[in-house]
């Protein structure tokens, strides 16, 4: 890569970096949107299963989250030279390593736990 | 094996020996989106330790007994009206209008300002009725969690107003433009956790 190559990059990501009026407004309609929906599936309980509820709203949340990044904080492949969405790769792993280990050790911990006697509490 | 003849026209290399001319502020943008994800590990650890121990109630109140689901729905909402208010503020300051970047900013402002006033009263309300954060495992992470994000919104208000200040004073130049476009991933980042907390913790503790 020339020096050329990287001053014209650098052009780039202040020129290329923000939104328009009309990405804001199609993040927030669709903010709008996605945030509605769990909402009404929690308060006005149309499915019975506290399960399907629970992963429809998760699978909202995470659209929301793809949403914002995208609409809100202009993430894309070319800003910085690709380095911002590298950095969010590498953190989308390790939250995804923190939250699903922390929940799996410790669903184990708990049910592989012997169950104790009320009246332990009390020894000595 | 051949020998090659090196002729000084052929075998001519350079090397950037020189530390050079880096622009005012060029990486500015970057480090911050790095601390904006190191922030995230912290948020990801406080949603882990309340997805673990959101369930230990100590016999004392659950989400149902305590949460509020409307004025969370409130609150979401004026973080989500605070997050486009921002954007418009960035879109005036692209168009250099000093003013309408201001008055974009004090909007937001205003709704960062209610979203503190309603997490204050509920978190007023909840240690009122006894579910302070030493009653159960529950309330400790739901405290440190949503506190934390709280703590966050208002420093970035803090910011905010200081901006307001820095672009009276010294108007819309480069390094102000620059500091609002650090301040605008900040805020549109905490929106981002903030539909983690809503989802996470109230919609999911309402149907434990």
């Amino acid at each position: 890569m020339s020096a050329h190559e990287q001053t014209a990059g650098h052009h780039d990501d202040h020129g290329g970096n923000h939104g328009s009026l009309r990405d804001y407004l199609i993040g927030f309609g669709l903010s709008v949107v996605l945030t509605a929906i769990p909402f009404w599936l929690v308060m006005a309980r149309p499915l019975a299963s506290p399960g399907v509820t629970a992963a429809l709203i998760l699978g909202f949340a995470l659209v929301q989250m793809v949403v914002h990044m995208i609409y809100f904080l202009h993430m894309n492949g070319k800003a910085e030279g690709g380095w911002t969405l590298t950095a969010l790769i590498f953190t989308i792993i390790l939250v995804v390593i923190m939250m699903t280990g922390s929940l799996w050790v410790m669903y184990h911990l708990n049910t592989n736990m012997m169950p104790m006697p009320p009246d332990m509490s009390q020894m000595p | 094996m051949t020998a090659i003849a090196i002729t000084p026209e052929a075998d001519l290399r350079f090397y950037d020996l020189d530390e050079h001319d880096h622009p005012d502020g060029h990486s500015t943008m970057l480090g911050f989106w790095i601390y904006l994800m190191s922030d995230c590990l912290i948020f990801a650890i406080l949603f882990a330790c309340y997805a673990v121990l959101g369930g230990n109630y100590a016999a004392g109140p659950g989400p149902k007994d305590l949460f509020e689901l409307p004025l969370v729905a409130v609150n979401t909402a004026m973080l989500l009206f605070s997050s486009i208010t921002y954007g418009f503020a960035m879109l005036a300051m692209q168009r250099d209008q000093l003013n309408q970047t201001r008055l974009w900013l004090l909007i937001t402002a205003v709704f960062g300002g209610a979203f503190l006033a309603i997490e204050l009263y509920e978190f007023q309300h909840l240690i009122h009725i006894g579910a302070t954060p030493q009653r159960s495992a529950f309330l400790s992470a739901f405290f440190t969690l949503v506190g934390t994000h709280g703590l966050h919104v208002t420093f970035g208000t803090i910011w905010l107003f200081t901006l307001v200040v820095q672009i009276s004073r010294k108007g819309l130049i480069e390094a102000n433009k620059r500091r609002l476009q650090c301040l605008s991933l900040f805020w549109h980042f905490l929106d981002v956790i903030w539909i983690g907390v809503f989802t996470i913790v109230y919609l999911m503790g309402m149907l434990r």
